[in-house]
């Protein structure tokens, strides 16, 4: 991604003189592609050579904040094309259109609700990012005002006529909402707001070399911040052309293109618009505007976003302890797993459809599952007895009865030994869809 | 400013591979399911072509549900009691491509039905319904190995999916497969190495690449979905970059998946946060199958009508054939 120490090494004096505190350019170089010092310890490097080398290490994606407070949203500053590249950093922000034109008491509830959604996953409270307030004149400026007086959700203004957007910018000060959006028509205008309000601007284009002309207009213009909407609707046209920004920024470096995108659905219903939505989340949007709040549509879709931004090389893990799942007693069984996620709620739904309650042992095995935690020697006997210790176990049931994984049967008789002898090892099914037969018919206390 | 979308120069293409035998090919299919050959990453069309649509299968059991969530029983009735009766409906009624009779009655824990009787489903279903049929055996490998043979057989000259093979468990039905003129699924545990070495184990008793579907144990919705996701996206991308290995058509089991998260079982009484169950339910199923359709899968076996219906339009969608 970044620069060479050779290709900086090209845009250096050459002349060793030292006075960065490094003995020669080239060592300063290597120290500069490391990150470990900075262009400007060098007293003598031409103005060119710093717009080279700052323009060159700038991210493909510009990383764009809308928003000022703790609920400020970040978007952008993406560096790969597929997830398993590496990971998709700034999970997509998801809005809800609003009507300006609602009377003020809907409005506000409508508000209120965007800002109140929350769903707690896997450890992680995910929550709607924007307000994108639709409307026109006057209704509009007022509409703003409420939503930034009343709301910390970041806004979107969506409007095109400069005047009433100048008039909503004022109302909103120091909330930097995103203004939506500067076309054709308008650029210049718009661009000459965000610049003197400070406010990140949407771009629309009517495909996608519009849109790179008039990135580079506002650009000129002074708006330095943008998101990017190619003006598609429909999903082939959408999922191409997020596809062919997201490639254009990252592959060729296409500067007018180094912005991240707004996405809106295109559907009434719901369900239709939660498939848009999900591709579009998948497919690089930026922000995703939707229309509806259904909650199970909402819950779908921060599902989708968590899914796809959670980092393939770390796993979401769940803290180790005993869970219980349904309301066991002395006398449920106590079943051991590792503190994977995917593992952990595997285990919970299975033994949550068995619909006998139960203990689990969460072992941290750092987000491994059962086989690859054993090979690693995460989940060995030591580390499985020293947890029914420590979360003391023995107190909960009346029993002595611990079922492991049978994928790990191998570890029944050592385990029995750490545990002293107090507790009789059962192997359990090797893959958590045979817990329900297993807990139904196998299980004894 | 003329901008020119970068394009990738892939050097070669998914395979393509036809499902179902109509009279005039041996069989008594009257519709056939063509899927795969796609020379592009899903539905981009500036690069390439999708040829084929991805194909909606629709699961039915040789044993009513142990407990299926009640939007799951409302739509279906009394017809889980017979496979026939509820295959018809599932083409008829919800325009199924493809059915898929999955033999869980057989498994060892369940009824242990015997190859006999689910040879009898097979026909049954095969009678009932003139759409293609994937047969997916119980899952238990040495009863797998009992009554696949025997289910192939009954289909002989039908043209069907046969599931599955894996890297410790694909002898059987691959030798089966292949007296029988099918197609056949080989599975992976979301890993593309043993995907490969799957594909690698069945071709060399001779089955031609050109008749295997792919299909990498699928987690649904927020379950692990962005796993097989991931793994989609690299079969893919190796499929296109010219690893033949890994070129075949893929298949993701999505209703089954889907359906096991609490998200989308729950009724409505307990998870009065979360809304409709039915539309929670279909919702969670469906993005389920658009995710991957995006990853890059072929064809999708499902289970709730309406989840059905919402996939088909949004297949439309992303071919770009919206009405
Ligand atoms: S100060 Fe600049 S010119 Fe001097 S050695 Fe360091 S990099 Fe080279």
């Amino acid at each position: 991604m970044g620069l060479t120490g050779l290709d900086i090494f090209k845009q250096l004096p050459k002349t060793n003189c030292g006075d960065c505190g490094v003995p020669t350019c080239l060592a300063f170089a290597m120290k500069l592609a490391q990150k470990q010092a900075s262009l400007d310890q060098c007293p003598h490097v031409s103005e060119e050579a710093t717009a080279a080398l700052s323009g060159a290490a700038a991210p493909p994606i510009k990383l764009i904040t809308v928003g000022a407070d703790e609920r400020k949203l970040e978007v952008g500053n993406e560096t790969v094309l597929f997830r398993h590249e590496e990971t998709f950093y700034h999970p997509t922000g998801i809005a809800v259109a609003v009507d300006a034109a609602l009377p003020e008491a809907e409005l506000s509830a409508r508000i209120k609700a965007i800002g109140d959604v929350s769903f707690e996953r896997v450890g992680q409270t995910l929550t709607l990012n924007a307000v994108a307030l639709k409307g026109e004149g006057e209704a509009f400026v007022k509409a703003a005002a409420l939503a930034a007086q009343q709301s910390a959700v970041p806004l979107i203004l969506v409007n095109e006529d400069p005047a009433v957007m100048g008039e909503a910018l004022k109302a909103c000060a120091g909330k930097r909402p995103l203004i939506y959006a500067a076309t054709a028509e308008n650029v210049d205008a718009m661009a000459a707001l965000s610049k003197e309000h400070n406010c990140p601007l949407a771009v629309r284009g009517s495909d996608l070399s519009s849109l790179a002309d008039l990135s580079e207009k506002a650009q000129a213009a002074g708006a330095a911040d943008l998101v990017l909407d190619s003006g598609a609707r429909e999903p082939a046209a959408v999922l191409a052309n997020e596809t062919a920004i997201r490639r254009a920024a990252l592959r060729k470096r296409f500067r007018p293109l180094g912005f991240p995108t707004i996405v809106f659905t295109d559907g009434a219903d719901p369900l239709e618009e939660t498939q848009q939505a999900a591709t579009y989340i998948a497919k690089y949007a930026g922000i995703v505007v939707i229309n509806n709040m259904e909650p199970w549509e909402l819950l779908t879709l921060v599902t989708v976003r968590q899914n796809i931004y959670t980092d393939p090389q770390k796993p979401i893990q769940i803290e180790e302890g005993l869970y219980e799942i349904g309301s066991p007693d002395e006398s449920s069984p106590v079943l051991v797993t590792t503190n994977f996620s995917l593992t952990y709620f595997t285990v919970e739904g299975d033994v949550e459809a068995s619909r006998v309650p139960a203990w689990v042992v969460v072992v941290d095995t750092e987000g491994t599952s059962v086989l690859t935690a054993w090979a690693a020697e995460k989940f060995t006997a030591e580390i499985i007895a020293e947890k029914v210790k420590a979360f003391d176990v023995a107190s909960k049931v009346n029993h002595r009865k611990l079922v492991i994984p049978g994928h790990v049967a191998v570890l029944s008789g050592k385990l029995e030994d750490e545990l002293s002898q107090e507790w009789k090892i059962v192997v359990g099914p090797r893959e958590s869809s045979g817990i329900p037969t297993f807990l139904r018919t196998s299980w004894e206390a | 400013m003329a901008f020119e979308i970068p394009v990738e120069k892939w050097t070669a293409a998914v395979s393509a591979l036809t499902i179902g035998a109509a009279e005039a090919d041996g069989g008594t299919r009257t519709s056939t399911v063509t899927v795969g050959g796609e020379t592009t990453l899903p539905f981009l069309g500036f690069e390439g072509d999708t040829p084929n649509r991805p194909a909606i299968a629709m699961e039915v059991l040789d044993v009513p549900p142990p407990n299926y969530p009640e939007p799951l029983s409302a739509a279906f009735g009394d017809a889980v009691n017979d496979p026939a009766v509820w295959a018809k409906r599932c083409v008829e009624e919800f325009g199924a491509d493809m059915v898929c009779l999955r033999l869980a009655g057989a498994h060892p824990d369940q009824e242990n039905k015997s190859a006999e009787d689910c040879a009898q489903a097979v026909k049954s279903v095969l009678g009932a319904v003139g759409v293609p049929l994937i047969i997916w055996g119980c899952g238990q490998p040495d009863k797998d190995n009992e009554i696949m043979p025997r289910c192939s057989e009954v289909a002989a000259g039908e043209n069907c999916l046969l599931g599955t093979a894996t890297e410790d468990n694909y002898k059987t039905i691959t030798a089966a497969c292949m007296a029988d003129g099918h197609k056949l699924i080989t599975e992976a545990p979301i890993d593309i190495n043993i995907q490969k070495q799957a594909n690698i184990l069945v071709s060399e008793m001779g089955l031609d690449l050109s008749r295997i579907v792919m299909f990498q144990a699928t987690g649904g919705l927020g379950y692990g979905m962005e796993y097989a996701y991931s793994i989609m996206e690299r079969t893919r991308l190796a499929a296109l970059g010219g690893d033949r290995m890994l070129a075949m058509p893929m298949l993701s089991v999505v209703g089954p998946e889907a359906w096991k998260a609490k998200e989308a079982r729950s009724p409505e009484e307990a998870a009065p946060e979360w809304g409709a169950a039915e539309e929670r339910g279909v919702s969670w199923e469906t993005t389920t199958a658009t995710c991957f359709l995006n990853g890059g899968t072929d064809i999708l076996v499902m289970w709730h009508p309406r989840a059905v219906a919402l996939l088909r339009k949004t297949i439309d969608s992303l071919m770009g054939e919206e009405a």
